[in-house]
């Protein structure tokens, strides 16, 4: 079984690498997002490193969203996913493959940009060790919660949309917890408040780890019949 | 002994699942429902409008809150009925239970948006804004309000009713898990950001001239949400009915 | 009358209020009873239009006594 989900998720890393897209297209997304920004509320050097932690959470939240439709559509599309769930590993386990094989592929492309970005919006050098802390911590989140959406609209006509608007809500406490925690250097919070959101997006993520393949898999089984 | 009575239990709990004693049931409890509806409210308007004093500290925008409380409660009523009904749904497969989850849906989310409304026109002369990212209340009414949009669109897309009851009954129970979350990460939001003293939209406390206005506005309202409920359930029937009779046709005529 | 209506000067902000909250009510009971009258004429007309084999088949279908 273990060797099953290593294959599988071995499978889909290749697949990634090999395939580009999704990853480097979400990476390409974040680094548009943030450059329109300044332009959107000025080049103002201050207020720039002011909202630079909340705006490298937000747009790396929507580059993540943009991915989330690779999860399981094309192999829904070309038959694999049926093929999957016929075989040893139990759905939750398939889940946890996939969303692994998004984290790994997409989340952390992401979280390494998120810094050299943040040389641009000129967030000050105290704030890097938190932020990406905080984005390490989070990014795993998006990937587990992201599933469940995936999996609800697996097989959906213009599913990707339809996931991203179900996911939003599920993504609001990783963004106030992670912003919370990233924000402890710049913003006027002691550092108290950063240290308690690091840790609540810890127990955020770990709970989200163990709801996205319960609930993936359910709804993997939903729509899948 | 015990096992018996279980069975029968269910049998009898399955007897008034059956569509069509449902269909009976809720044809005879409907006008009774309205009638008692219909008073309710018209007693609560009066008290709530008429026969009770403004507040001392908010003056007559505390009448704002005969509505805004009870289409409150009914927002998150409807979540809950919505999420117990998608429990009930994927566990006992049962037929109703989808039924009731998926008619629950734009009642609640038309509650949430009157809660949202009504609070706003509340917190303008009260917070001088109309709109307060300061409130956890307010704020987690608009989150809670999203996951009604993405249940009834889940619902809209999926064409084949038995996968889309299935998956939206999944989203409905991860929702309820995630709410509790959300608010509290909400709240948390709050306490960072506004340490000042904010005007809570439960108000300090509530005099006993407002509980009975509050209280027949509230089970107004909430039989309302019923009577709605139940009108909906039946169309629900009736469409699902629609849709087998259609298919039948297309069956049969593919037999001639 | 008129103190009625002025609502303390905050006539603005009460009205709309339970303005909004008739509308959203009145909508949503027009709303609910024309889908369930437009879904009952239509088993009429589909029951009429059928047979009582076809009909019977819907009725097993739907897990409905057929009676």
């Amino acid at each position: 079984m273990t060797r099953a989900f290593f294959a599988l998720l071995a499978r889909d890393l290749r697949l990634a690498v090999r395939l580009g897209g999704g990853g480097g297209m979400a990476v390409f997304f974040f680094l548009v997002v943030i450059s329109l920004l300044p332009f959107g509320i000025g080049p103002d050097r201050e207020l720039l490193a002011k909202v630079a932690p909340g705006m490298l959470w937000v747009a790396l939240l929507l580059a993540a969203l943009l991915t989330l439709d690779r999860l399981f559509q094309a192999d829904y599309e070309d038959g694999s996913l049926d093929l999957l769930t016929m075989g040893l590993l139990p759905l939750e386990l398939i889940v946890v493959a996939k969303a692994l094989g998004h984290w790994l592929t997409t989340g952390l492309p992401l979280v390494v940009a998120a810094p050299l970005l943040g040389l641009m919006l000129n967030l000050p050098g105290e704030a890097y060790p938190p932020l990406i802390l905080a984005m390490l911590a989070g990014t795993p989140a998006l990937s587990f919660l992201g599933a469940i959406g995936a999996a609800l609209t697996v097989g959906v006509r213009r599913g990707g949309l339809l996931a991203s608007l179900l996911v939003m809500p599920f993504y609001v406490p990783v963004l106030i917890f992670g912003v919370g925690a990233a924000d402890a250097a710049t913003g006027g919070f002691a550092g108290e408040a950063g240290r308690q959101s690091l840790l609540l997006l810890g127990a955020v993520a770990l709970a989200s780890l163990v709801l996205g393949p319960l609930g993936g898999a359910a709804a993997l089984r939903a729509n899948l019949r | 002994m015990a096992g018996m009575n279980m069975i029968s239990a269910a049998q009898r709990f399955h007897a008034y699942a059956n569509p069509a004693r449902f269909m009976a049931l809720s044809a005879r409890l409907l006008m009774p429902l309205a009638a008692l509806t219909a008073l309710l409210t018209g007693a609560g308007l009066w008290f709530a409008l008429a026969a009770s004093p403004p507040d001392y500290q908010q003056g007559e925008t505390v009448r704002i809150m005969y509505v805004h409380v009870p289409s409150a409660w009914l927002a998150m009523m409807g979540y809950g009925v919505m999420a117990v009904a998608s429990a009930v749904a994927l566990i006992f497969r049962h037929p109703l239970a989808d039924v009731c989850a998926k008619s629950a849906a734009p009642i609640g989310a038309a509650f949430t948006f009157l809660a949202l409304l009504t609070g706003s026109l509340w917190g303008a002369p009260m917070w001088g804004t109309w709109w307060e990212w300061g409130d956890a209340r307010l704020v987690s009414m608009l989150v809670l309000f999203f996951l009604y949009l993405g249940y009834m669109a889940l619902w809209a897309t999926i064409e084949e009713p038995v996968r889309a009851a299935r998956a939206a009954a999944v989203l409905a129970l991860v929702g309820s898990i995630n709410l509790p979350v959300i608010r509290y990460s909400v709240v948390w939001w709050n306490t960072l950001h506004q340490p000042a003293s904010v005007f809570r939209m439960d108000g300090p406390t509530i005099a006993p001239s407002m509980l009975l206005p509050l209280g027949l506005m509230g089970a107004g309202f909430t039989l309302l949400f019923v009577t709605l409920l139940l009108v909906r359930m039946r169309a629900e029937i009736l469409r699902r009915r629609v849709r087998n009779l259609r298919l039948a046709q297309a069956g049969g005529a593919g037999e001639v | 009358m008129a103190e009625f209506f002025h609502m303390g000067g905050y006539a603005l902000f009460v009205w709309p209020a339970y303005g909004a909250a008739l509308l959203v009510a009145v909508a949503l009971i027009w709303q609910s009873i024309a889908d369930y009258r437009a879904q009952a004429r239509l088993v009429e007309t589909l029951e009429k239009a059928a047979g009582g084999r076809v009909r019977r088949a819907a009725h097993r279908q739907s897990g409905e006594d057929p009676s």
